[in-house]
């Protein structure tokens, strides 16, 4: 791989990012832990653009790093579950799991480094590429299907919020009857 | 949308255009009326069921530009969800109001899980197949915390999003690495670019190990299992029934098809792999399936088995040559459609004698309240007594023909080992599944049941379903041949 500016800016913020991502994991604080997220999601945005794609890259700045992330820091602050209480599995469980991640980094870094697979230049684009309006026909003929789906799972996660929030009626209709 | 755009997904389009009126004529409908959100569903399941005429005979669509098809293999995968899910609304039809839990959502989240299901078996594109399964999976995370009153429901809901957003998160990387090593996520793209030597092998065949964990998840198959007792135990009785069948059912729709269409060639790593983690879901399920004492964890063990025997069947289908791999999708096919019927029988039979509606201590999910059923209600009991058998497969039942038929295709595929696991573990299952028999005729006891029309019904349909294929196997059979005829080339 050439070193020039971009590979190097790329090393630095991919640094950042797995950065972010364990300081989400590791830090007690849930608000903490929001704001490592919010550093992870912008450092992919900035990815995003390197990629020739500004219109995700926006998207991807206020969509998740906004729009998002104040709903999670609105809940978690109206919850008051600021702070972690002390984790409840123990010590064997995480040994487990830290071996089971490294045995899956190791092979994942098997396969991007050892397995011959030669990075390759990226081939260069087409005027407007990335752009919303490429981006409103892809969406809109090539993946209807796909973008009609999501649609429904919306609608779908969106009944379920209902169904497991709204409690008055359940807990009346249940009577005396119901099960302990 | 072209015509043949429409027609491959009439079907589906009923299905979602009634699913959203069910969800607003609900709201009509009296709170103590429910019964009739139950009937327009039923409704809504024959109407996306006579969707299918639209279809070719014996043909094959491919619609939205390879996205979805429609040929014989989703035609039966449809219908079998489509049954299935009829007779989780006859379960539910006194289930429901009995524990207290009835609202019209029910049906309509019903409808949008088939309607992810009938999507797993129709997708020839990753994207779609992530989307289906989500579809499929998000109803089924809200129905397990339908009973939120009780803790162990809303910890089923809770485990059950958890481990399945986790699963999710496999497959999406999986299906990442695969359109990184072939360029596309369309199956038949990605078969031509898989075809001869991709150079990029290594990053493939990650690929495809982490879409077998994402959809292992799914079906219950060890090692991705541990979610499996914990939900069936605390979801409510129907909703576990439809879950341990339709999700399964789901779930190996797409693998089958994903695994057999578009990586025929690394077969040789993959069949392995399959062959493995089927040895293992067999022998855990079975085995852990015997120390239980409650009837819906003994239940949730023996579903984990059972995808064992079905994942020998995709084990089976790496084998070399197109007849021996079609002969093995249909073996799976087959047992898929005997899972499905002997297995909503029992939890038919299960939510009868569950006491839902009295403030006792006792819950009926003990496998001791099933003593003296043999002489309370012998038809019941028989019932009970048929599924059991099918479960272990002992003949004259379709459990049977189920079995012979999977381990056959082990055998001819070379599966010498596997097929031997399979008859052992299914000779140590037949120590807990007759255990039941033993205690419904042999011990002493007064059970409490419930007899409803709409619940006897649905279990003499499936034990006599479980009882005909059982002896006639031939039409299911040349069925299940039928949707899988030009699936492998």
């Amino acid at each position: 791989m050439p070193v020039n500016v971009e590979t190097v800016i790329f090393f630095l913020l991919a640094a950042m990012a797995i950065g972010a991502a364990v300081g989400l994991l590791l830090s007690r604080n849930a608000v903490h832990s929001a704001l490592f997220l919010v550093l992870n999601f912008a450092v992919v945005s900035v990815f995003f653009l390197f990629l020739a794609a500004p219109f995700i890259a926006m998207v991807q700045v206020t969509v998740y790093a906004g729009a998002i992330m104040v709903l999670f820091l609105f809940v978690i602050m109206l919850l008051g579950a600021e702070l972690l209480r002390g984790g409840a599995s123990g010590r064997w469980h995480s040994a487990l799991a830290v071996v089971l991640a490294a045995g899956f980094v190791g092979v994942l870094g098997y396969v991007a480094f050892f397995s011959g697979i030669a990075p390759e230049a990226l081939p260069n684009v087409d005027a407007g590429f990335g752009g919303p309006q490429l981006l409103g026909m892809d969406l809109f003929q090539t993946y209807l299907l796909p973008f009609e789906l999501t649609s429904l799972l919306l609608l779908v996660a969106m009944i379920g919020a209902v169904v497991l929030t709204r409690d008055a009626r359940t807990r009346s209709a249940a009577g005396p009857g119901a099960r302990p | 949308m072209t015509p043949t755009d429409f027609n491959a997904i009439l079907p589906i389009l009923v299905l979602a255009g009634y699913g959203c009126v069910l969800l607003l004529v609900d709201l009509l409908v009296p709170e103590h009326r429910k019964r009739i959100t139950a009937w327009l569903a039923l409704l809504g399941l024959a109407a996306a069921a006579l969707g299918h005429v639209a279809w070719p005979a014996g043909g094959r669509l491919v619609a939205f530009g390879g996205m979805l098809v429609a040929d014989g293999y989703a035609l039966f995968f449809n219908l079998l969800f489509l049954g299935s899910a009829a007779l989780t609304v006859l379960l539910a039809f006194n289930y429901l109001p009995r524990t207290g839990l009835e609202r019209g959502e029910f049906y309509v989240l019903l409808l949008f899980t088939v309607l992810g299901m009938m999507l797993m078996g129709q997708a020839a594109d990753l994207i779609v197949v992530f989307l289906a399964l989500e579809l499929l999976s998000i109803p089924l995370y809200i129905l397990s915390g339908l009973a939120r009153s009780r803790p162990s429901s809303e910890e089923a809901a809770l485990k059950y999003f958890l481990l399945g957003a986790f699963s999710s998160a496999f497959l999406v990387y999986g299906i990442a690495l695969v359109y990184g090593a072939t360029g596309s996520t369309n199956l038949e793209l990605v078969l031509a670019a898989a075809n001869g030597g991709n150079p990029r092998l290594a990053l493939l065949l990650a690929g495809v190990g982490l879409v077998l964990v994402g959809l292992g998840f799914k079906v219950a198959a060890v090692p991705f299992h541990m979610w499996t007792p914990d939900v069936y135990d605390g979801a409510p009785s129907v909703v576990t029934a439809f879950m341990s069948v339709g999700a399964k059912a789901g779930g190996f729709a797409a693998l089958l098809r994903i695994f057999v269409v578009a990586f025929p060639d690394l077969a040789g790593q993959w069949g392995f792999v399959a062959a493995v983690i089927a040895a293992l879901t067999m022998i855990l399920g079975n085995f852990a399936a015997i120390a239980q004492s409650n009837i819906k964890r003994m239940l949730a063990y023996s579903s984990i088995a059972h995808a064992g025997y079905i994942l020998m069947g995709l084990a089976a289908a790496s084998a070399a040559g197109a007849s021996l791999r079609e002969f093995a999708v249909g073996a799976a096919l087959f047992y898929l459609a005997a899972y499905t019927v002997t297995n909503l029988g029992a939890w038919a039979v299960v939510m009868a004698v569950e006491r839902a509606d009295s403030g006792t201590a006792s819950t009926g999910l003990n496998l001791s309240d099933y003593a003296g059923l043999g002489w309370r209600r012998p038809g019941l009991a028989l019932a009970m007594a048929l599924f059991m058998l099918s479960l272990t497969g002992v003949p004259p039942t379709i459990g049977f023909v189920g079995k012979f038929y999977v381990f056959r295709a082990a055998l001819d595929a070379g599966y010498l080992w596997l097929a031997l696991i399979g008859v052992l573990t299914s000779l140590a299952s037949a120590y807990y599944y007759l255990r039941i028999v033993i205690i419904m005729y042999m011990q002493e006891g007064q059970p409490v049941t419930v007899s409803r029309p709409a619940l006897n019904f649905a279990v003499a349909v499936t034990a006599l379903a479980t009882f005909l294929f059982g002896i006639l196997p031939g039409p299911l059979m040349s069925a299940a041949t039928n949707a899988v005829m030009g699936f492998a080339r």
